[in-house]
């Protein structure tokens, strides 16, 4: 290690664990959506990182035309983007769920392979309208550079903003599920279909908007994406199997679990990598994940219905 | 062998059959797939009057065919595009002059997908199937390591448009772009001198090109500048997640960045390192993987103050680029960016033309003595004057560019003509 002093120390150790917390929100951003569409579902949704290039794309395509049309509007576009995403992913996803989820209920590994093929139809469908180069959108001047509160602490201010985004949402989440008649709708036909379809509970409508809000969430993880990296068609495939590793290792219909799987796996991969090798760090942490799964393979956090 | 399934066909048709309606589609099928097999095995193309050339490729009176090969999707997409672009200029511009030996090019283009396997059965594909008299393809060297044994067992022809680590000399390849003494040792004699540096951190992509750059360069800090590498970190391609590096090499407090991150990878790892507060004003990054292909999807103002060292700037100041430049963005758009490796693809498909007419034919190994014997030059080159080596390699001068804010580099450094030595005592 070079000189430094213990300040100087703390500060890194500091700007570390920040990193962590950073990926932590990004981790759990990206599992929220599919959370809600596999853990309360049970459906397979291979598509889930496209309905996120989705939101990153909508982002991307605004900023153009804001750039082009209202310039002064540019410090302003991102949190409409942010809107405008979630609900371009959500229609894309109520669309989806109409024509071809929706027949599938009962084959939850034929819903495996055809929302592979629908990730395969976006995928050539963003190279086709945008390009096969990866794109970013033009990001407004407050969430650029980095805040510091000492000398030596360089927070990001991206990272913050995700983090209080991740926030935002997650509480939205919680609350639409646990405290509104729609999300008591939404639980109900989770845990007994037949019997809340008899009691009145119009379940087809319940599990279209349910998949339409999983894909919004998706949309907004996209759109916060922009601000850390470039966006191509293929980026969806990126982040999905880290989003299926974050879901599956919280225990899938938890959404608690869900945000404890986040933040352990977040830190733990921050943490390793800080003392080696970016990729040897990955290794260890998909080992243990992969250790605990054998002893537990309903996750952290497995929900006691009797099915 | 065609007349015994003539007979199996007729002996199934005799009355005791009374499957008619399915004989007689069986009967079409055979007699089309016999008239399909002899019409493939006959000869695609005629052999030239004059003789022009010998092997079997795919070359008539009037054209020859040549292979593409690059990445058109996937991760390294954002810097292929560019070179495939310039090849197809340079195509278009030999064609409007009248071709090579009277012979317009016709171009077969095939996707390499960012997927080294795919490179080897595309470059298979094309040698084999479509036998091209030369291909212009590959970027990266993990694109070139793998398709390199499909050329060499087929005897076919590379103009391989990348800077490179050098320690490879194949017969089958022509390497337009610069090998590792004329950028990365020239790279860090620049930062040592002009920046004083003493202590380096080396960050790069996870694959060959930046372990061996990395390995010459490691050598290079510390038996001849008298330097320290104080850390050293590899991410995997197509990776978005630097902030732990980040930490690191703040923690190290390096005088230099020395980076090799490839491909798509970049904007992030630029993004975050000014998101973290690490600026040009603040710390010293040279690269030797960023081009003007990889700034414009980073973003001029994420790169500001950061130096490249290359062969090639869009921004070079010369007559030959001055009227590239013009070419390039009057065929792919104004917007256009030409890059380093862009502008050394933009060579291959003239090195050709040059090795070719010099040879009188075609045949790749008539084109390669012809190359190999070290007078072949192009002095329009729109980085200003290259020459061929007989070690398959160009002479060319290394320039070290400072980043605008506008994506274009001012360069700050120029160095002589640097004779290329893919494999230099000391380094191996």
């Amino acid at each position: 290690m070079g000189e430094y002093t213990y300040s100087e120390l703390g500060s890194i150790l500091a700007m570390q664990g920040f990193a962590g917390i950073s990926l932590f929100s990004v981790l759990l951003l990206m599992a929220l959506g599919l959370a809600i569409i596999f853990g309360q579902m049970g459906v397979i949704n291979m598509a889930h990182g496209e309905f996120m290039a989705v939101g990153a794309y909508t982002t991307y395509f605004l900023s153009v035309l804001t750039e082009q049309y209202l310039p002064s509007l540019m410090p302003y576009y991102f949190i409409f983007a942010i809107v405008i995403a979630f609900l371009v992913a959500g229609v894309l996803g109520y669309l989806a769920e109409f024509a071809l989820i929706r027949h599938l209920y009962k084959r939850p590994l034929d819903t495996l392979l055809a929302t592979w093929g629908l990730s395969l139809i976006m995928q050539q469908s963003f190279r086709s309208i945008f390009g096969a180069r990866e794109v970013s959108p033009t990001l407004p001047e407050w969430l650029l550079g980095s805040y510091q509160p000492t000398e030596t602490i360089d927070i990001p201010l991206n990272g913050i903003f995700v983090l209080v985004l991740t926030g935002v949402v997650t509480l939205g989440v919680f609350y639409l599920l646990y405290k509104s008649s729609w999300g008591l709708r939404v639980r109900a036909t989770t845990q007994n279909r037949v019997m809340s379809g008899a009691v009145g509970i119009n379940t087809k409508k319940v599990d279209r908007y349910t998949f339409a809000l999983g894909c919004g969430i998706a949309g907004i993880a996209g759109a916060a994406f922009t601000t850390i990296a470039s966006t191509g068609p293929t980026t969806g495939s990126l982040y999905i199997v880290d989003t299926f590793m974050v879901v599956v290792f919280g225990g899938a219909a938890s959404l608690f679990g869900t945000i404890v799987s986040a933040f352990t796996i977040a830190q733990t991969q921050s943490i390793l990598e800080f003392f080696i090798s970016g990729s040897m760090a990955k290794v260890y942490t998909l080992f243990a994940l992969v250790l605990i799964l054998m002893f537990k393979p309903e996750g952290l956090f497995a929900s006691k219905v009797r099915r | 062998m065609n007349t015994n399934l003539v007979d199996n066909v007729s002996r199934l048709s005799s009355p005791r059959n009374a499957k008619t309606g399915l004989l007689a589609s069986l009967k079409t099928l055979t007699a089309s797939a016999v008239l399909f097999a002899a019409t493939m095995s006959a000869p695609q193309f005629a052999m030239a009057e004059d003789g022009v050339m010998t092997t079997g490729l795919a070359v008539t009176d009037t054209e020859v065919t040549v292979g593409i090969l690059h990445s058109l999707t996937g991760t390294m997409a954002i810097s292929e595009t560019g070179a495939q672009e310039a090849e197809k200029l340079a195509i278009k511009q030999i064609n409007d002059m009248g071709g090579i030996l009277g012979r317009q090019i016709k171009i077969i283009q095939e996707d390499g997908a960012s997927d080294w396997p795919t490179f080897a059965e595309k470059s298979r594909k094309l040698l084999v199937r479509d036998k091209v008299a030369a291909v212009f393809g590959a970027w990266t060297s993990a694109s070139r390591k793998a398709v390199l044994p499909v050329f060499e067992k087929e005897n076919g022809l590379l103009y391989y448009p990348t800077f490179y680590e050098g320690l490879e000399q194949s017969k089958n390849v022509i390497y337009t772009g610069q090998e590792a003494t004329q950028q990365i040792l020239d790279g860090l004699n620049w930062v040592a001198k002009e920046k004083g540096a003493k202590t380096f951190y080396l960050i790069g992509s996870d694959y060959i090109w930046p372990r061996t750059s990395m390995k010459i360069a490691r050598k290079h800090i510390e038996n001849v500048l008298g330097g320290k590498v104080v850390g050293e970190q590899y991410k995997p391609l197509g990776d978005t997640q630097f902030g732990s590096v980040i930490n690191k090499i703040r923690l190290k407090k390096p005088d230099v960045i020395y980076a090799a991150v490839v491909g798509g990878s970049n904007v992030a790892w630029f993004k975050q390192l000014k998101a973290a507060g690490i600026t040009a004003q603040k710390q010293t990054l040279l690269t030797i993987s960023v081009t003007e292909d990889e700034v414009l999807g980073i973003g001029g103002e994420n790169l500001e103050g950061f130096y490249s060292i290359m062969k090639y700037f869009q921004s070079l100041d010369n007559p030959n680029n001055a009227a590239f430049v013009a070419q390039f963005k009057e065929m792919w758009g104004d917007d256009s960016v030409i890059g380093d490796v862009t502008q050394a693809a933009y060579l291959g498909p003239w090195l050709w033309k040059a090795a070719v007419e010099k040879a009188g034919s075609f045949d790749v190994d008539k084109v390669v003595a012809a190359s190999e014997e070290g007078d072949i030059e192009l002095k329009t080159a729109p980085e200003g004057y290259v020459k061929l080596h007989k070690n398959h390699h160009l002479w060319s001068k290394a320039r070290v560019g400072k980043w605008n804010k506008d994506g274009q580099a001012t360069v700050v450094y120029e160095s002589e003509l640097i004779e290329p030595d893919p494999f230099p005592a000391g380094y191996q």
